[in-house]
């Protein structure tokens, strides 16, 4: 839930997913043989689970914009794997388009996949994925050990994204000899090194201990920051989707039920299965610290200085030691109001009225 | 005996208590035919005029197979002749300094600095009690059979693997080829390639690659699925997926197949030896002991033992450090490594002329152990040979025999000092009744069934059952375990066995194999509980378990036979010394496995330590001792084979005569009768487990 850019969906499309299914059973392509036909999505699923068909992914359609985080977000079962497999071509869809730069995925022959796989694609996997035999720097030199690359590039450039994600030093260490946080680091640097274009994570941080957890996702949104990736997020974590997503889709049943900011779906869930997820995050943590402010009304250079483009959440440590008030400055320096505990408490009861749930 | 059975009769209603329909028909049925067997001749031999010449049969296809295609098999003995004598000249060539130095620093790399003096060492003591040559005949075999086993292993595992109808096809196969006994191989192998050290190799390569295909598709199979999606993303090609992800994932285990491999290619070899010719390690502990030479034998077995714990452990160990070795400064370590090694017995060879004892071995640094170990056995053979005697006279008269001809037959004034009256069978039945009708009252209408049974066939004994009430006792218990196909398939087998007229021989492999299993579960399990609950004991058990394991089997008879001579006895020692091993590292394994919450929360519900064991513990560690009885059975049967060599009559002996009277039909047909055996009493074990892992998925009947 971070706005660098305050719209991203003004950027370009990176990666666009238009009508795409996956369906599993004995003959799938037959439901699809329909050119020139609208196909009814509702009707069409209906039709295939009676007829011993399961469809994993229902007329999924969602654009990545050029360095937007996109996270899909669902519980298990709900088709997110199904997705992100489909994005990458792990598994094969059965009807639709994955557009990447404007050329079909699911068109392209077996050898340009390779390349696009080779040059534009990086993916973390849940259970890290790594080479019990490979030492840390095998295991993140291995895409360019299957390119063809030399020996001193690969060793060059997996050294530097070994060193983006923290690991410098354990080089040598076999997967078996790292905690889970480090594994991941070494599948994350691994996915890094052939400077991908479009980044896929599939539940990246599941396998992690709560508090490694959240150390890791700053550490994503650090090296995020750093690189501008197009990024596919799959979580089943609704805190950790809100925490890192620019904008997100939540899944059920092979579906797409609501994609937006999260604010957005916050605010204006559409409808209650988005809602009870929604219902239980605490407001404070949706509201930006330039929301809460107050016109200043004397002079501020004796009050502590704060960042306006943090959240307000951030601010409450700050004020319970200062109650007269905090002065916020964007990025530029510029002065953008002061905030104070009953500004604060002003913003979030504005905040709940908005919406039914917080009264509740 | 029909005497006995009147007392037997009146017991039948009320046994009927607690057991099914099926059960008291097969139970009745079973009775009927042992009374009806003095009456009725066929009941107790299958009529020779119902049997089939299948041997002739076999021996006329055989006959057909040599005359048109010996020349085809001429070929490859006389193509894979040349490379043989090149290896076996080249060893036998190589100063030993240098073979030495090049296996120890291999060990080495293996495992380190401890098995790399322990090849030295094994090396050494083979050069001072002069049997360098020989050793170095088998290890010429065994270097050419293993990398031939393992191409030939690896390529049908991944084809196998690539392809679940080949798969499906080759099982089966595997299955025999592993089961029908070495013996039955040799002798087609020896009609079809013609006498020489090429049976050996062709012996050992059928025999070992088995365990490599297994081991290949294993490896290939359980690499993770994450692992090979991350080959994909990384762009790999087809080629790429299997070479730089599949394989090294999976080397691991497939590095195991290639350690089972040379261990069952080794044992191939050794046994292979006794057709002759190859002047190598096996012969020589062969002829020493047709020769009674004991003290010779075992200096020479010892050979052989050392030769598998050495290969064993360097092909182990390259396994385990597979991780280790591959890695990438490491990899140029280990460059830098083998040039040492190279030029290191580049120079130990150019030494050889200015210091020739570094070449060949000086005659007077050898020592004769053989002559004060004869000396030794001897005196210990007269000092305890009352001792001796009586062992095996009980073990022969209280448990061999009674299981083998039946109580009626076995109890008599000579073995057991008194002879069967009426009223001792009396007592006998009521006791077998009393217990049948306790595990009935107690609802255990299955147990009260198999006392009955057992009580019958221990009265009757195996070998004297009518063949009707074993088929019918067999199929019954089948169908009980493992539905239609288990009982179809037992009806089959039982049906071969009995067409082929091996019914008698195959009722004795059963009554030998039945007694030395029963004796290695039961021993190894108990020992397999104290290690589980002993780790000092634990640590005591496992070399001495290796060395067991490793060892080709029949050196294990030098022992035996040196203090009990041939007979029922030694095999049945035999047997069971070989096959308590797996059945001890089940239980072990399997005990310590259980876990300790519930241990836990046993005791604190006040459990005695006895309860803990027979009540939490065995019973939680059951699935594991199942599999070890069913490893302990297949070794049994295994090691029953090899005691042919020790004068047993069943159908290892069988496959002995055939192969040493030329008969390729008997021999075979009696190979195949053991492998069906073992096949079906597989089968058994395997549908206890199904049935037991599916009553906890579904919940008990």
């Amino acid at each position: 839930m971070k706005d660098q850019t305050p719209d991203p969906a003004a950027r370009a499309v990176k990666l666009s997913c238009r009508n795409l299914w996956k369906v599993y059973g004995t003959r799938p392509e037959y439901y699809f043989d329909t050119a020139g036909y609208a196909i009814e999505v509702d009707p069409l699923a209906a039709r295939m689970r009676r007829e011993a068909h399961v469809p994993a992914a229902i007329d999924v359609s969602f654009d990545v914009h050029v360095g937007e985080i996109f996270v899909i977000m669902g519980l298990s079962g709900s088709g997110k794997s199904t997705v992100i497999r489909c994005l990458s071509r792990l598994v094969d869809a059965s009807h639709g388009q994955v557009l990447l730069d404007g050329q079909d995925l699911l068109a392209m022959p077996p050898k340009a996949l390779i390349e696009v796989r080779r040059h534009k694609m990086g993916m973390v996997f849940q259970n890290f994925g790594l080479m019990p035999h490979l030492t840390v720097l095998e295991n993140v030199a291995f895409p360019l050990r299957l390119q063809g690359v030399g020996l001193v590039e690969q060793r060059e450039k997996a050294g530097r994204v070994i060193e983006l994600v923290g690991l410098r030093g354990r080089e040598g260490a076999f997967p078996g000899q790292l905690s889970g946080g480090q594994q991941q680091r070494v599948g994350i640097a691994r996915s890094l090194v052939v400077e991908p274009d479009v980044w896929f994570l599939d539940e990246p941080f599941s396998a992690l201990d709560p508090l490694i957890r959240r150390q890791m996702q700053d550490e994503f949104l650090r090296i995020q920051k750093m690189l501008h990736k197009s990024i596919v997020f799959i979580t089943h974590d609704f805190l950790e989707a809100l925490r890192i997503a620019d904008r997100m889709a939540i899944m059920r049943d092979g579906k797409i039920v609501q994609t937006g900011t999260p604010t957005e779906l916050i605010l204006n869930p559409a409808d209650d299965y988005v809602a009870r997820f929604t219902s239980e995050v605490p407001r404070i943590r949706l509201l930006q610290a330039a929301a809460c402010a107050v016109p200043a009304t004397g002079e501020t250079s004796a009050l502590p200085q704060v960042s306006a483009d943090g959240m307000a959440e951030d601010l409450i440590d700050p004020l319970a030691r200062h109650p007269e008030g905090l002065a916020l400055r964007d990025a530029s320096g510029a002065p953008r109001g002061v905030v104070t505990p009953a500004s604060l408490i002003a913003a979030l009861a504005a905040l709940g009225s908005e919406d039914g749930h917080v009264a509740g | 005996m029909s005497q006995a059975e009147i007392h037997l009769a009146p017991r039948r209603p009320a046994s009927l208590g607690g057991l099914g329909m099926g059960w008291a028909a097969v139970i009745l049925f079973a009775l009927a035919s042992v009374l009806a067997m003095p009456r009725v001749p066929w009941l107790a031999d299958y009529p020779a005029a119902a049997e089939l010449p299948v041997a002739d049969w076999l021996n006329t296809a055989m006959t057909w197979v040599v005359a048109n295609f010996r020349p085809v098999f001429q070929a490859i003995t006389t193509l894979s002749t040349v490379p043989m004598g090149w290896v076996r000249d080249l060893l036998q060539w190589l100063p030993w300094s240098v073979f030495m130095l090049i296996m120890a620093a291999t060990a080495f790399r293996a495992q380190g600095v401890g098995l790399a003096l322990f090849t030295a060492l094994g090396l050494i003591y083979t050069l001072l009690v002069g049997l360098w040559p020989q050793a170095m005949n088998s290890f010429a075999l065994i270097f050419l059979s293993v990398p031939l086993a393992v191409l030939t292993g690896f390529l049908l595992g991944v084809w196998s693997f690539s392809s679940p109808r080949v798969e499906r096809m080759l099982n089966p196969v595997l299955d025999v080829a592993q089961t029908v006994p070495a013996f039955a191989y040799l002798l087609p192998i020896l009609l079809l390639f013609g006498f020489g050290p090429v049976v050996g190799l062709v012996a050992s390569i059928l025999f070992a690659f088995p365990p490599m295909v297994r081991n290949t598709v294993l490896g290939l199979r359980e690499v993770p699925s994450t692992i090979i999606e991350v080959g994909q993303m990384s762009g790999a090609t087809r080629g790429q997926l299997f070479w730089l992800v599949r394989f090294p994932a999976g080397l691991r285990q497939i590095l195991i197949g290639v350690n089972q491999t040379t261990m069952a290619s080794l044992s191939m070899v050794i046994i292979a030896s006794m057709i002759g010719g190859t002047a190598d390690i096996g012969w020589e502990v062969l002829s020493t002991m047709r020769k009674a030479e004991f003290g010779a034998s075992l200096v020479a077995g010892a050979v052989i033992a050392l030769m598998a714990m050495i290969l064993d452990r360097i092909t182990f160990g390259l396994a385990q450090s597979e991780g280790r070795t591959l890695g990438q400064r490491r990899f140029l370590r280990r460059h830098g490594f083998w040039a040492a090694v190279a030029a290191a017995a580049l120079l130990l060879f150019l030494l050889c002329p200015v210091v020739p004892a570094l070449g060949a071995w000086p005659h007077n640094w050898r020592i004769d152990l053989a002559t004060p170990l004869d000396t030794a056995i001897g005196w210990f053979i007269l000092t305890f040979k009352p001792l001796l005697e009586a062992i095996k006279n009980a073990a022969l008269f209280f448990f061999v025999l009674p299981l083998k001809i039946g109580l009626d037959k076995a109890v008599s004034p000579f073995t057991w000092g008194f002879a069967l009256q009426p009223w001792h069978a009396a007592v006998y039945s009521v006791l077998v009744l009393a217990g049948a009708f306790a595990a009935s009252r107690r609802g255990q209408g299955a147990l009260a069934a198999t006392i009955l049974l057992f009580g019958l066939v221990l009265y009757v004994g195996i070998a004297d059952m009518p063949w009707p009430a074993t088929v019918a006792v067999l199929v019954w218990f089948g169908w009980q375990m493992g539905g239609m196909p288990l009982a179809a398939g037992t009806g089959l087998a039982l049906a071969f066995l009995l067409i082929t007229g091996s019914w008698d021989k195959a009722m004795l492999s059963i009554h030998l194999t039945t007694l030395g299993v029963l004796a290695a579960f039961l021993i190894g399990t108990t020992l397999g509980i104290v290690a589980a609950r002993n780790d000092w004991f634990s640590r005591i058990m496992r070399p001495i378990n290796d060395t067991l394991q490793t060892m080709p089997a029949f050196v294990l008879l030098i022992p035996i036979v040196m203090l009990f001579k041939i007979g029922d006895f030694t095999a049945l020692l035999a047997i069971v010394l070989y096959a308590c091993v797996p059945a001890f590292r089940y239980a072990e394994h399997g005990l310590r496995q259980v876990s300790t919450e519930t241990v836990e929360a046993a005791t604190s519900l006040g459990a005695t330590p006895m309860q803990l064991l027979f009540q939490v513990r065995l019973p939680l560690a059951l699935p594991n001792l199942m599999l070890g009885l069913n490893q302990t059975i297949m070794y049994g049967i295994s090691m029953l084979v090899i005691t042919a060599l020790v004068g047993t009559n069943d159908l290892g002996q069988e496959v002995y005569i055939g192969l040493s009277a030329g008969n390729f039909g008997q021999g075979f047909i009696a190979g195949i009768g053991m492998a069906i055996i073992a096949i079906t009493a597989d089968r058994f074990c395997r549908a206890w487990q199904y049935n037991h892992a599916a009553k906890l998925q579904k919940g008990a009947v």
